[in-house]
């Protein structure tokens, strides 16, 4: 369990996060959504230590982030944040690779090629292996970074806006690999933009909203016409489809 | 990419060959004498200049940086100017080789990191406010220059001159042993942490999702960088194209991007240019100009080389 305790956090002068208090369950598959500028990728950095504290606590599994060593973290978390520059000009294979580091320090092991290949695998990558990343498009790309923190092989996955730069196809085929994570026993928290793959995929939903948590609970709880559309400041219908919420935010 | 790196070794030690025994004549061991530690010079300073370079250039995340291009040669020649305007030319010229030598290495490592320093101030992704920085104090060390030249009498610009351009026929022996111990310390560190390197030019979000320190990292670089460029500098002079010379050919070469290979190709590259340039300069072309006017002129195309290609960012 992920557990956050009066957690505020700002960035010059602008107050992102206002004392929030939440607990991200585990073993579960849980979505951050929210309008822009809500504090969900600012939340999810600081889960990842990417960003130090400021005030408030965070806790993983029992842990302290602030108190664990970077590198044990390393071994039960990983992040990927919206945007990733490298400075090396590296091979699909080579970047995925990079994911085994917590573990191997520099020396990879067979198992641990092994575990490139599966992530590989996953995506769909296995025929792009060799290429180099610039040589791809921004949702093969996107593909070959969520690989890479497959291959981590942590019990928590972080990922901000997964879905950003793919298409319909990979998007869903994203999800539905998040969801049979958890069934393998994994912890995903996720920020979603599009709130019906919130709705569809996941068991648990945070909304934000100007750095507030606005809502909390299952899908059938959060994605009503009156939640979202005090989060959102729009009139939004939502109907069922197979038991699901289906927001039709575009009509 | 094992056998370029077995030509160039070989490469490299016929060269060290020639220009240690090519026309020793009778008097041979007073020549080796003065070749030796010439040769010693260059290879640790070629090879220092590598490393800071290739380091750097992972810290920034940026291939057309080099330590040098940030203001570096302007602050070591307005050192010299202001030594020589404030002691005259016989108290410049009379200085304790050791005690000007420990003085430049300590002024340009603790001015090197406050510059880089400014690096950590923002997280580490600011590479423009740093490069800015440094250009705006490079300008700033050359008017201050400029200023002093214009107020010392012209024998002392002279000397003033003859200081600000990278010398390899001048290297002072008694300054080897300090410089050796220092760069290949630093040159080995920097080898040991290759394969963190390697992760480190992830960028931070990744470097750090994958249990790095990377804040201790990047100070603990930086130090390497500042120490290896201020002895450099100080045994030689200023040399600001170089590095990227060597660093763009390492990179064209190993067709890689561990720095575990990275790095041994770019001291090979750096070692091989100086020593192989200086015997030509020496015996063939009879000491016509400096080898530094070349490296920098080939560097210069080079780095007009890379823009145009769009091969950085």
């Amino acid at each position: 369990m992920i557990c956050v305790k009066n957690l505020s956090h700002s960035i010059g002068k602008t107050s992102v996060l206002q004392d929030i208090s939440l607990e991200i369950p585990k073993g579960k598959v849980t979505a951050l959504v929210g309008p822009n500028g809500a504090g969900k990728s600012t939340l999810l950095s600081l889960i990842g230590r990417l960003m130090p504290l400021q005030t408030g606590r965070i806790s993983i599994d029992g842990s302290d982030i602030a108190q664990t060593p970077t590198r044990e973290l390393a071994r039960r978390m990983a992040i990927l944040s919206q945007t990733n520059s490298l400075g090396s000009r590296l091979r699909v294979r080579e970047l995925v690779g990079f994911g085994r580091w917590p573990h191997h320090q520099g020396r990879p092991t067979h198992e641990d090629e092994q575990l490139v290949m599966q992530a590989l695998d996953a995506l769909d990558l296995t025929a792009l292996g060799n290429r180099f990343l610039e040589e791809l498009s921004g949702g093969q790309r996107q593909r070959a970074f969520i690989a890479m923190a497959l291959a981590q092989g942590a019990d928590w996955l972080l990922l901000d806006e997964p879905l950003a730069a793919l298409d319909m196809a990979f998007a869903r085929r994203i999800m539905a690999q998040l969801v049979a994570l958890r069934e393998a026993g994994r912890s995903i928290v996720v920020v979603v933009h599009d709130i019906n793959h919130a709705a569809a995929w996941a068991d648990h939903v945070i909304a934000l909203k100007e750095g507030r948590i606005a809502a909390e609970g299952p899908p059938e709880t959060v994605c009503t016409s009156q939640v979202l559309g005090d989060i959102f400041d729009m009139e939004l219908r939502v109907t069922q489809i197979e038991g699901k919420p289906l927001v039709l935010h575009h009509l | 990419m094992d056998r370029r790196f077995a030509l160039l070794s070989i490469a490299l030690v016929a060269s060290c060959g020639f220009y240690l025994f090519w026309g020793l004549g009778p008097r041979w061991q007073f020549i080796l004498g003065l070749r030796a530690p010439k040769l010693i010079g260059m290879l640790l300073v070629g090879a220092a200049i590598a490393v800071a370079t290739m380091v750097f250039q992972t810290v920034c995340r940026n291939r057309i940086l080099t330590p040098q291009i940030m203001g570096f040669d302007a602050l070591y020649i307005l050192m010299q100017t202001a030594m020589v305007a404030v002691l005259g030319i016989s108290g410049y010229a009379g200085l304790s080789i050791s005690v000007k030598f420990g003085a430049e290495v300590v002024v340009m490592t603790v001015a090197a990191l406050l510059l880089f320093g400014t690096l950590l101030g923002r997280g580490t992704q600011d590479v423009a406010r740093l490069v800015l920085t440094g250009v705006i104090l490079g300008v700033l060390f050359r008017s201050f220059s400029t200023f002093l030249a214009r107020i010392i009498d012209p024998n002392a610009f002279a000397v003033v001159q003859a200081a600000s351009f990278a010398s390899f026929t001048n290297i002072e022996p008694n300054l080897l042993p300090v410089t050796g111990v220092v760069c290949l310390g630093a040159i080995a560190l920097s080898l040991w942490l290759s394969p963190r390197l390697d992760v480190l030019a992830l960028g931070r979000p990744i470097a750090i999702s994958l249990g790095l320190s990377h804040d201790r990292l990047v100070l603990l670089a930086l130090v390497i960088v500042a120490v290896l460029v201020a002895v450099s500098t100080a045994l030689v002079g200023p040399i600001a194209f170089f590095g990227l010379l060597v660093s763009g050919l390492a990179h064209e070469l190993t067709g890689s991007s561990r720095h575990a290979r990275l790095l041994p190709m770019a001291i090979l590259v750096a070692t091989l240019m100086l020593v192989a340039g200086q015997t030509l300069f020496e015996r063939v072309l009879g000491l016509q100009s400096t080898l530094s006017v070349v490296i920098e002129f080939a560097g210069g195309l080079f780095f007009l080389w890379l823009l145009l290609k769009g091969r950085t960012r």
